[in-house]
């Protein structure tokens, strides 16, 4: 469990997070989304206290990560693939990593085995590629076997085999009850592996929301064979209806399933009924571009 | 599983011994030591000069050598971005720093002690007729080569602190290079009453002491040089510590 609370960090006179609160909960993959620079980053680095915050507080199973007697059980991390030293081997930065812990040597091989690391194991990780580095990355925050999983833009620079093998490590970390968090400025990449969303932008909370409430019904084309006496029928307070060409209408505050039944009861035969929703990006574009807008306009 | 003491310094060995720039610098370190010290004593034959002293002739460069040694270890963390995943496994983050330094300290310590005695058997070997030769028995000689070590030990931890406090290499070498090298050669600007009463305690002056055969005027007692030495490293360490703990990372 991650708890957010409140949280704003101030970067000289720009303010990158703006009084952040959120929950991120065990047994459920939370995406992470934002448009570049809406402290995605700076978020998750207050998480696990490499930046502290200027006020508010962050929560990592209950306690203050800071406090923690084995840090990398409670949480880990892949912030950026950077975050090793290029002169290193994979299997030398994983195994210094555990010995902090006492992370037994066996388990430094499972998870450079879990990552499809191990015929590199042994090579300079400076001559890694992107998505190698990312691998390793991944690597690194299962070593402690740890309750929360956070990754920040985990699958930038893997390959299609690479982004599936994330997506269902991911989905698989959270039915064990694990707390798993990503984040990414793409909306299709998250939709597919996250049941929880929050979306940020220049450093405040947009939306705490699911991908299904996201995924908003925008109203329902009917094309009929009796345009008019079904625009009568469905009528009423709240409900809007426009016709769109000769035979067909486009209703909204009203489901399929009510302009059905009720063209059911009349015999009135209907040739098309669609519900038409804004696909995630949309949602996601709208939701973000005020954000993006707002920054244009200062 | 638990984060101990133990383990954030097996870690730090871990870092330590699976860089190549590691045991590059220290078989430099260790190298200019034994080879300064064999050319100044088959070849320096005026007066003033002891064996011991010629043995340690290239200690100055080795200082260099290895404080640049624990700028790599300390300022490394920040250039690459390792501290990140650091600091991720171990949020209390002074663990890291202690154990850091001691790590390249004991490592220095060992090396250069190592190297020390190195160089002044070899030294002995080809030593010039015009000094007397000495065995490790005589007065002074396993101070001065054990002294070594530990002041050789001392500048890895300095160099550690430097490059954990100002976070960038080449800023850390040169804060290092600039303490150890350059500052004796500016005291000799000042007033030579000023400069007479700087001098023993400027850094290196004072832990060199500890290496000097023989006690001149010009110069603090053995023990109480290194000691001096020891504060200045004390004090980067402690801006260091404080740095690490209060500032992002």
């Amino acid at each position: 469990m991650i708890q957010v609370r409140e949280v704003t960090k101030r970067y000289g006179a720009k303010t990158v997070v703006d009084q952040l609160s959120f929950t991120a909960k065990p047994g459920q993959v939370t995406g992470f989304l934002g448009p570049n620079g809406a402290g995605k980053s700076t978020t998750m680095r207050m998480i696990v206290g490499l930046d502290a915050p200027n006020s508010g507080d962050v929560l990592v199973n209950g306690r203050t990560f800071a406090s923690s007697a084995q840090p990398l059980h409670e949480i880990g991390v892949l912030l950026e693939a950077k975050a090793v030293h290029p002169g290193r081997s994979a299997v030398s930065h994983l195994l210094a990593l555990a010995r902090t812990h006492g992370i037994p040597r066996s388990r430094v091989d499972e998870v450079l085995h879990l990552a499809g690391l191990e015929k590199v194991a042994h090579k300079r990780v400076g001559a890694f590629s992107l998505g190698m580095g990312q691998r390793l990355g991944i690597a690194a925050a299962l070593l402690g076997d740890p309750a929360v999983i956070m990754l920040d833009e985990p699958v930038n620079g893997l390959d299609p085999e690479g982004v599936l093998w994330v997506r269902n490590l991911l989905t698989g970390l959270a039915a064990e009850g694990r707390t798993v968090m990503l984040s990414s400025h793409l909306m299709s990449e998250v939709a597919l592996v996250a049941d929880h969303l929050i979306i940020v932008g220049r450093g405040k909370l947009l939306a705490d929301t699911t991908v299904a409430d996201l995924v908003t019904s925008e109203g329902v084309r009917v094309v009929t064979a009796a345009p008019d006496e079904l625009r009568a029928m469905i009528g009423g307070a709240g409900v809007t209806v426009t016709s769109s060409g000769a035979d067909s209408l486009f209703v909204t505050g009203r489901s399929a399933r009510e302009i059905g039944l009720a063209a059911a009861t009349r015999g009135i035969p209907l040739f098309e009924l669609t519900p038409q929703n804004a696909s995630l990006e949309e949602a996601f574009m709208d939701l973000t571009r005020d954000a993006v807008e707002y920054e244009a306009a200062r | 599983m638990k984060i101990t003491p133990g383990g954030v310094v097996a870690a730090e060995w871990t870092k330590f011994s699976s860089l190549r720039s590691t045991w590059i610098t220290t078989g430099v370190s260790v190298f200019l030591l034994v080879a300064f010290g064999m050319i100044a004593s088959a070849s320096f034959d005026r007066g003033g000069a002891d064996a011991v002293g010629l043995a340690l002739s290239g200690s100055t460069l080795a200082a260099l050598a290895v404080g640049v040694l624990g700028v790599l270890l300390g300022a490394g963390e920040y250039t690459t971005g390792m501290i990140r995943s650091t600091l991720a496994a171990v949020p209390r983050r002074l663990p890291v720093l202690w154990s850091k330094s001691l790590v390249a300290g004991i490592a220095a310590f060992v090396m250069m002690t190592v190297g020390s005695f190195v160089a002044f058997a070899l030294g002995g070997a080809v030593l010039n007729n015009a000094v007397a030769g000495m065995s490790l028995g005589d007065d002074g000689v396993l101070r001065a080569l054990l002294g070594a070590g530990l002041y050789l030990g001392l500048v890895a931890v300095l160099g550690v602190a430097l490059g954990m406090l100002v976070r960038s290499s080449a800023g850390a070498i040169a804060i290092l290079a600039g303490g150890l090298l350059i500052l004796p050669g500016l005291a000799i600007l000042l007033p030579s009453s000023i400069a007479d009463a700087i001098n023993p305690y400027l850094p290196s002056n004072a832990g060199s002491a500890v290496m000097a055969l023989t006690h001149s005027d010009g110069t603090l007692a053995p023990w109480a040089g290194l000691g001096v030495f020891a504060l200045y490293v004390v004090a980067v360490l402690a801006a260091a510590a404080y740095r690490l703990k209060k500032s992002d990372a």
